[in-house]
């Protein structure tokens, strides 16, 4: 397989998707609410509680902004631009390039995903990390890593998300092929990234009996994992073992999605026209 | 070996239906109704390089379905197909780098995107050599006259120029083999004579291989030296233009305004297809009764102030022909 074919693709969608700025905007604002709100319920949460809690509120915060920066990262919903084809019978067109369809629409939806987080992450860093301590709000603001093993770690981390992320975005393109509606498979993927990538609430704070299970399932690597590697909650081996099952999961979903994209490819039916 | 060879080729699909109201919805839930449409029986024909064949049947004939076939997008229930020694859907991606496809009802090129970057994108996922593209871009510029669309984003294109552009992208790579898939829907008269005009020399100069399906019999009078017809997934014709067009064409309309009130005529061979005041419409084959006799034979009995004779128009003659093998969809 060549890959400029594929380097292409992704060099388009990411110019293409970069131009929506005021979308940028926008999501920014969204993210910057919802963070404080977020902030201020752990806040409360720590105030309230005197049992010792796998975080401190510092991480907590730091766990809180982390999220709202790469917030775009996460596979919300099916690519819209996947979605749009599969409505129209454009697929047909995509089937008809000399590419490996699957990778032809990972490498896309890669893009997609990291072009809108670039600028929302510039956004939230500066916001998060530098304006609020600038305005006395210090407290609540977006720390550093906590030392340059967990800064290396957690770059490999995101290029880790990115990759993960974009496999499960083509199992959610694929449920779309297949019943030929983005809107089912986008409503079941939403509530699973929600509550078991650790977005919502940090996995550390769920019951102890959970923690094996919720550490080795893929929707842990969206979040939890790097997050944590960020603070240097994991280091050492453990990150290592986290990163391990990061990219373990990406092969195996990476491996099964190309599998079912051909099986799903062989019964294609593309009506009318 | 012909380049494009399809053999008993046979494509079924599985539909659901459900019957209609609010209680067919309720029913649906429980238990589906599928039925099976067989899109293609059994179709065999084949193709020499340089060919330009027209494909035409109405809606629902199969035309579209033999050319996704053909261009690797649907995988047939049974039968045997080759595309210059490829089976297409067996070996997609070297088939689909050989030959270029454009759907008339759908768009290629990326809405949001100048027509040129859309351009280099294609060339970037064919890997077209720079000299080579530079080539094939100018050749087509210069045919297809896009020297001032090639900056415009693809949605502020008319249909017109955007399927030009689309006729251009498809063979930037130079293919051997031309799919198009009713190239002229839709367009107005300029436009169509332009996507022929450019599909009549790329077949001719360069001995680009086309399959055209359409419903405009025009494109197959100006393009094709030899036409499918096809109806119900069955192959109802294969034969030279000229010859169906002989063949289904021989009857001639006589129109007559006689001095007085049209009388009941009754020759053998002539049907009287209207008569109103004045006025009659015949029709007749010139074969049995030649027009002149035909009109002399009126001539002597009756006092005409005008007539006029005509052919029955191509596309009145083509739905006649399908109705006569019970091609028109269901």
């Amino acid at each position: 397989m060549r890959v400029r074919p594929y380097l292409t693709v992704f060099r388009m969608r990411f110019a293409l998707m970069l131009q929506y700025r005021a979308a940028a905007l926008a999501g920014f604002g969204t993210q910057c609410w919802w963070g404080f709100i977020k902030v201020m319920v752990f806040a409360a949460f720590f105030r309230g509680t005197l049992t010792r809690q796998p975080m401190n509120l510092a991480q907590a915060i730091t766990y809180v902004w982390l999220g709202q920066a790469f917030l775009v990262l996460l596979p919300w919903a099916a690519d819209p631009e996947i979605a749009e084809m599969v409505r129209t019978g454009n697929v047909a067109y995509d089937r008809l390039r000399p590419l490996d369809t699957y990778f032809f629409w990972y490498v896309r939806a890669m893009a997609w995903m990291v072009a809108r987080a670039v600028p929302r992450c510039a956004m939230m860093f500066a916001f998060a990390a530098i304006l609020m301590p600038i305005v006395g709000l210090g407290d609540w603001r977006l720390r550093m890593p906590s030392n340059l093993e967990a800064s290396a770690l957690f770059a490999g981390a995101i290029a880790g998300v990115v990759l993960l992320s974009s496999a499960l975005v083509m199992l959610v393109n694929l449920a779309c092929v297949i019943t030929l509606s983005e809107r089912g498979a986008n409503a079941l993927i939403v509530p699973l990234v929600l509550a078991l990538s650790g977005s919502i609430v940090p996995l550390p704070f769920f019951p102890n009996w959970m923690q094996p299970f919720l550490f080795v399932q893929p929707f842990a690597g969206l979040v939890d994992i790097p997050y944590r590697i960020y603070f240097g909650g994991l280091s050492g081996w453990v990150a290592i073992a986290g990163l391990a099952q990061m990219f373990g999961w990406t092969i195996v979903l990476v491996f099964g999605g190309h599998r079912a994209m051909t099986a799903a490819m062989n019964r294609l039916q593309v009506q009318g026209g | 070996m012909p380049q494009i060879l399809v053999q008993d080729l046979s494509k079924s699909y599985l539909v659901s239906e459900r019957e209609a109201g609010a209680w067919g919805a309720v029913k649906g839930l429980v238990r589906r109704r599928r039925r099976v449409i067989d899109a293609l029986k059994s179709v065999s024909f084949s193709l020499e390089r340089g060919e330009l064949l027209g494909f035409i049947g109405p809606n629902g004939a199969g035309k579209s379905t033999t050319i996704k076939i053909l261009s690797a997008i649907l995988r047939p229930s049974s039968g045997r197909c080759e595309v210059e020694g490829l089976v297409p859907w067996r070996d997609r991606i070297r088939h689909v780098a050989r030959i270029g496809v454009v759907f008339g009802q759908r768009t290629q090129l990326w809405w949001d995107l100048p027509v040129i970057d859309g351009f280099e994108l294609l060339r970037d996922i064919y890997r077209v050599g720079e000299a080579d593209y530079r080539k094939s871009l100018d050749a087509m510029v210069g045919l297809m006259h896009l020297e001032r669309l090639l900056d415009q984003p693809v949605r502020q294109l008319s249909l017109g120029q955007r399927m030009r552009c689309e006729i251009a992208a498809a063979m930037l790579h130079r293919p051997a083999i031309l799919f198009l898939d009713e190239p002229t829907i839709g367009l107005d008269a300029p436009s169509k004579l332009a996507v022929r005009e450019f599909v009549g020399t790329l077949n001719r100069e360069s001995g680009v291989t086309v399959i055209l399906t359409t419903h405009d019999m025009h494109d197959i009078e100006a393009l094709a030296q030899r036409v499918i017809v096809i109806g119900n997934g069955v192959i109802l014709a294969d034969t030279s233009f000229e010859r169906l067009r002989a063949e289904v064409l021989t009857e001639r309309r006589l129109f007559i305004e006689f001095a007085g009130a049209a009388p009941a005529l009754a020759i053998a061979g002539v049907k009287v297809r209207s008569r109103e005041g004045n006025s009659i419409e015949l029709a007749f084959d010139p074969r049995q009764l030649p027009a002149p006799e035909l009109i002399g034979r009126i001539t002597a009995e009756y006092d005409l102030l005008d007539f006029k004779l005509e052919q029955p128009r191509i596309e009145e003659v083509i739905a006649h022909f399908y109705n006569l093998h019970g091609a028109t969809e269901a």
